[in-house]
């Protein structure tokens, strides 16, 4: 009864597994943002949150055109894996981008990156656009000028994040492919009962944090 | 916060980050999530295991042209949105409920199904019905059965079944295998939301009201 009306997909899996793998050279030659953390990060990959905060605060258009050049190719990718043909998809990844920079001020680099928020948005643009319904959104926590979060839950979020996309990538072919297929809408619920208790890491613990911290920021107020 | 007992499962949880779920289950899932700081953890980690899923995607190209229309349509947006301070609406309906009810729980078209219990049935596309029911404290709950899922979060008050006692936040995931009979704590009159997938099965006489209860 939930989710996905149509048969499974049947794409070829060694497919969908090889472009897990395929990760593309990240980067930009306009953008010289510093990796925030010196961990697992690559040297030369540029630090995305540090970008959105940049237009987020200074409505930076280069910062913009950098993280379009990145992101805006994968959304088109996700929208069509997601059954939206090539013109669809080209619209909505401008719609996509467009929100991105209208609601920058909604981003909260302590509790997701700028791939997990963008996911969000064209996530939602998909239900929209596909099944022409708003998604119920939770109540915003509380938040103030005060709540800006510090460095270490953003670093801290940052390498958790890291580590989701590491074990992610280092799945068997047959658990990613499953976990993809959940994410581009084309599981059931029932099939989507098999795709979870994969491992999450402590990404959960880590932004479980974040939340208390903001809630007694408001506290305190 | 109230300390919270009973939780989401991962698959719903899955499932409302992956955006396949019908927008009433989505709807009851946002209302517990913006009680429940656990369950806002698990949905924004499934959030950022489809960010992981994005940022694996092999790139598509992008049609010639793509970013200069973005960015005039950046350059002809209003200002930003900017994020203001979030203070909760209502005591009782937390703002994804408020969407759906006119904005106030004194909005509600309450419409009575007997034994003093009254619904009001939401508006949401058809694979699953939400409802709001109000239970006058002390009232017991036909014993009824499902055919498929039913979801029910307290709101107000606080009913107790054969699954345990559920407070406000608390969400009851039943399926079809269990049959219960809940019934509202004698302190208070019991608001809930409630989410099917399937009409319920009622048993006995209360069945052949069941076309005219909707429920």
């Amino acid at each position: 009864m939930f989710g996905a009306t149509e048969p499974l997909d049947t794409r070829d899996a060694t497919s969908i597994a090889a472009s897990a793998i395929n990760r593309h050279v990240r980067g930009n030659d306009r953008d010289k943002a510093k990796p925030v953390s010196a961990g697992t990060a690559d040297e030369n990959a540029p630090d995305w949150a540090a970008v959105l905060i940049r237009i987020r605060d200074n409505r930076d258009e280069a910062a913009f055109v950098a993280l379009f050049r990145h992101f805006a190719p994968r959304v088109k990718a996700f929208l069509m894996r997601s059954g939206a043909d090539a013109a669809q998809a080209e619209e909505c990844v401008q719609d996509v981008m467009a929100t991105v920079w209208q609601k920058a001020a909604q981003f909260d680099p302590a509790r997701a990156s700028a791939a997990t928020w963008i996911f969000t948005i064209a996530r939602n643009r998909r239900i929209d656009a596909l099944r022409k319904q708003k998604r119920p959104e939770p109540e915003d926590l509380p938040w103030g000028p005060e709540a800006e979060p510090d460095q270490e839950d953003r670093l801290g979020l940052q390498q958790e994040t890291e580590h989701l996309g590491e074990a992610l990538a280092s799945l068997p072919a047959k658990q990613r492919d499953l976990i993809e297929k959940a994410y581009f809408g084309d599981l059931t619920h029932s099939e989507i009962a098999e795709a979870t208790g994969l491992p999450l890491g402590t990404i959960k613990s880590r932004i479980r944090l974040a939340l208390q911290r903001l809630r007694h920021a408001m506290d305190r107020k | 916060m109230t300390t919270i007992r009973h939780h989401l499962t991962d698959d719903l949880i899955m499932g409302y980050s992956a955006g396949t779920l019908p927008e009433a289950v989505n709807l009851i899932i946002a209302t517990h999530v913006s009680l429940c700081d656990d369950c806002r953890a698990a949905v924004e980690a499934h959030d950022a295991l489809g960010g992981a899923v994005l940022d694996a995607t092999e790139a598509e190209t992008l049609d010639d042209g793509c970013l200069d229309a973005t960015l005039a349509m950046i350059r002809a947006m209003d200002a930003p949105t900017p994020r203001d301070i979030a203070m909760p609406r209502d005591a009782i309906a937390p703002a994804p409920l408020l969407d759906y009810i006119g904005g106030s729980l004194e909005a509600v078209k309450w419409r009575p199904v007997g034994m003093g219990v009254k619904q009001a049935i939401l508006k949401t596309s058809p694979e699953a019905t939400a409802r709001l029911l109000y239970i006058p404290a002390g009232t017991a709950m036909p014993d009824h059965g499902h055919r498929g899922l039913e979801l029910t979060l307290v709101l107000q008050g606080a009913f107790q079944d054969d699954e345990g006692y559920f407070a406000r936040g608390d969400i009851e995931i039943a399926d079809a295998e269990l049959h219960h009979t809940p019934v509202a704590d004698i302190s208070q009159d019991c608001i809930c939301l409630a989410v099917t997938d399937a009409p319920l099965r009622l048993k006995g006489l209360a069945r052949l009201a069941q076309p005219f209860l909707n429920i």
